[in-house]
């Protein structure tokens, strides 16, 4: 068991000295995306179904199932990304600043597979995980 | 490590069976019949739960006398927790790479 803290959200935040249309590129354009994420078959369509693939690792077989749900240019993208049995989605926003852009990448909403088809959970994963942070804080 | 974690994955899917496992986490050590008392299924649905979260080993029992006793094993969840701080690592990861194109993308 390490110290980590589990959230239910993750947030990667960062400054960067580049024009919000440069990097939209990046997190857009299907070549582009494979050279810093992940082999893809992405395109910024809402309601695309794509994968990224990459070299499958113990525990991992590599595949991450998605589909597009927001494309708003330069501004806006978010997917579902379904992998090792867990629903979550992916949500991109840049925000331009004086020197460039902020980039926030959001990972919300885990939860099993299994509780994403099962609708009407009142219980859901994300309560859970919620938990979790609780019962993991009293562990040595 | 990929059996034992789909065990726990499997295990806490079930709403009834995570509230067996929090009340077991929070509350200490308790027996089936206390379980079954505010658990709101019966006591062999209780008993079948357990067994499960016993395979995932999110739980451990002790006989004394009739009654079975179970408690919490929460170091049974690394691998759920692993999983969770691997995507902290894999992200901060591509972002250094993005950061990488972005800069050669200057030409």
């Amino acid at each position: 068991m390490t110290n980590t803290t589990p959230t239910r959200t993750l947030v990667i935040e960062r400054e960067v000295p580049h024009p919000p249309e440069k990097i939209w590129r990046a997190l857009t354009q299907s070549p582009l995306i494979e050279e810093w994420l992940m082999k893809n078959d992405f395109q910024p369509v809402v309601g695309h179904r794509f994968s990224f693939r990459a070299t499958p690792v113990p525990n991992w077989n590599g595949v991450v199932d998605c589909e597009v749900l927001v494309v708003e240019p330069n501004s806006r993208l978010s997917y579902s990304w379904g992998s090792m049995g867990m629903e979550s989605v992916v949500a991109w926003t840049l925000t331009p600043t004086k020197d460039g852009t902020h980039v926030r990448m959001e990972q919300s909403g885990f939860r099993s597979e299994e509780d994403a088809n099962y609708k009407g959970a009142r219980y859901g994963w994300q309560k859970f995980i919620g938990g979790l942070e609780q019962v993991v804080a009293r562990i040595d | 490590m990929q059996a034992i974690a789909d065990d726990v994955f499997k295990a806490l899917a079930d709403p009834t069976r995570r509230a067996l496992f929090e009340r077991l986490a929070r509350d200490g050590e308790q027996t089936v019949h206390a379980l079954t008392d505010r658990a709101g299924v019966s006591q062999p649905a209780v008993s079948k739960h357990l067994g499960v979260l016993k395979h995932a080993k999110l739980v451990r029992y002790r006989r004394e006398g009739r009654e079975t006793h179970y408690n919490a094993q929460p170091q049974a969840l690394a691998p759920l927790v692993d999983w969770m701080s691997l995507y902290g690592t894999f992200w901060r990861d591509r972002f250094d790479q993005l950061e990488n194109l972005l800069k050669r993308m200057d030409k």
